[in-house]
């Protein structure tokens, strides 16, 4: 990736096309993401189906969100409600219990809960959003069972009946709960991705693009005049100069066939003019 | 990207930070849970915890893997406003807090963090929680 800066990259067809490349990958990326965010904003409005339901994980885990907000809200209301019904029976049993702090009791035998939650993964829209399924174990929830022998034991039974309801719902409100802050979160960082690919990383490549094609045309306009230069040389300027070169060779030859004619022509006078043997004459030695 | 694959755990509890009254009920429900070191899931609040206490006790249920969610009644929330918003902002999914009303204080919405994201996307959330509780 070419960085900030001057660095830039070398101008020749292959990068245009590893860049070309990278451009198509980025927007098609950019695409589905903007498909990916726009589906996972709608979760939250639209109403799909009228029943809620979180299926036991044998089967298919399809979460069907209706309106997720209203229904946190609704669920909201009914977890308000379920708390006040608990406080009014758990006030009913202080009430029957008739001086006996039940409180502390209940405070100190709390051992094994008999309420546990399960955590599933769901998938709503590709995005892996946490369930939670609540699991009522009746054979753990002993260390209460002896508190009202004494007295009041049926009303305090009616307040564990009452709160372990608003339990119900909490858990219910937990699930909703998490179910959109995962996919707040998700749209977050999915609108973040959208955001940089538009107005960050697509210009960036394209901006590349650009330099890359004008520095290749710059090139080939630089060749094209080159050439253009060279072969009008070749034609006027650069052939004076072979001519005189030739023609120089030329010269250079006939010079030579001159001297030698010359030389040849002594030589020949040297021969008629060459002494008989018969005179008395010191050769010359012949040297090589 | 921030994948969390969620691995499917079972056995989870419940976490609880509410005065005592609520603490009672829920108790009664059976969440309550006191593992072989003494160490609680839930705390009850009064007049003579410290802040820092509740605090402490809040960072410890988020940091344990075994609870998947935590309940607080909304005062003892604005005792620890900040450490409960601290949290819902960040990235952690797993425990979910949860504001629940006591019996003194009605649940005022404005103060929830999650209600004021669902207001956000649906304005007339607070109305209908406004008007009605």
């Amino acid at each position: 990736m070419s960085q900030a800066g001057g660095q830039k990259p070398a101008a020749n067809r292959m990068t245009l096309q590893t860049f070309k490349a990278r451009l198509g990958g980025a927007s098609k990326g950019f695409k589905l993401l903007k498909k990916k965010r726009d589906a996972l904003k709608a979760k939250f409005q639209v109403i799909f189906r009228p029943a809620f339901k979180i299926l036991s994980p044998t089967c298919s885990r399809r979460l069907h969100l209706p309106a997720l907000l209203k229904e946190i809200v609704d669920t909201k209301l009914k977890v308000g409600e379920g708390l006040k019904d608990g406080a009014f029976s758990l006030a009913k049993a202080h009430y029957a219990s008739s001086g006996d702090d039940i409180a502390s009791t209940v405070i100190e035998r709390a051992k094994r809960p008999s309420i546990t939650t399960k955590l599933y993964p769901d998938n709503v829209a590709g995005v892996s959003i946490p369930l939670f399924k609540m699991s009522y174990d009746a054979s753990k929830d002993s260390s209460a069972q002896t508190l009202g022998v004494a007295c009041g034991g049926a009303v305090i039974n009616a307040a564990r009946e009452t709160y372990r309801k608003a339990v119900v719902s909490l858990v219910k409100l937990a699930s909703l709960q998490t179910a959109f802050h995962t996919l707040d979160e998700e749209i977050k960082m999915t609108s973040r991705r959208v955001n940089a690919l538009e107005y960050v990383l697509i210009p960036r490549i394209e901006d590349i693009i650009h330099y890359i094609t004008q520095e290749m045309d710059e090139q080939a306009r630089e060749e094209f005049f080159r050439v253009k230069k060279v072969g009008r040389g070749c034609a006027s300027s650069s052939s004076p100069s072979l001519k005189t070169e030739v023609v120089e060779k030329k010269k250079v030859k006939l010079q030579k066939e001159k001297d030698e004619m010359a030389a040849a022509g002594k030589r020949t006078e040297a021969a008629i003019d060459a002494p008989s043997m018969l005179a008395t004459k010191k050769d010359e030695d012949l040297i090589f | 990207m921030v994948k969390t694959k969620f691995v499917t755990q079972s056995d989870m509890k419940i976490g609880l930070i509410g005065d005592e009254d609520t603490v009672t009920g829920m108790l009664l429900a059976g969440i309550g849970h006191v593992d072989g070191q003494g160490k609680k899931n839930f705390l009850v609040v009064d007049s003579k915890v410290h802040i820092k206490d509740i605090e402490e006790h809040f960072h410890e249920l988020t940091a344990r893997k075994d609870i998947s969610m935590i309940l607080i009644t909304q005062d003892c929330a604005e005792l620890i406003r900040r450490a409960v918003d601290e949290f819902s902002h960040s990235a952690q999914m797993i425990p979910t807090v949860l504001e629940i009303p006591s019996k003194d204080t009605p649940y005022d919405p404005r103060k929830d963090g999650v209600m004021q994201r669902v207001a956000f996307f649906m304005p007339s959330a607070m109305a209908s929680l406004g008007v009605e509780i």
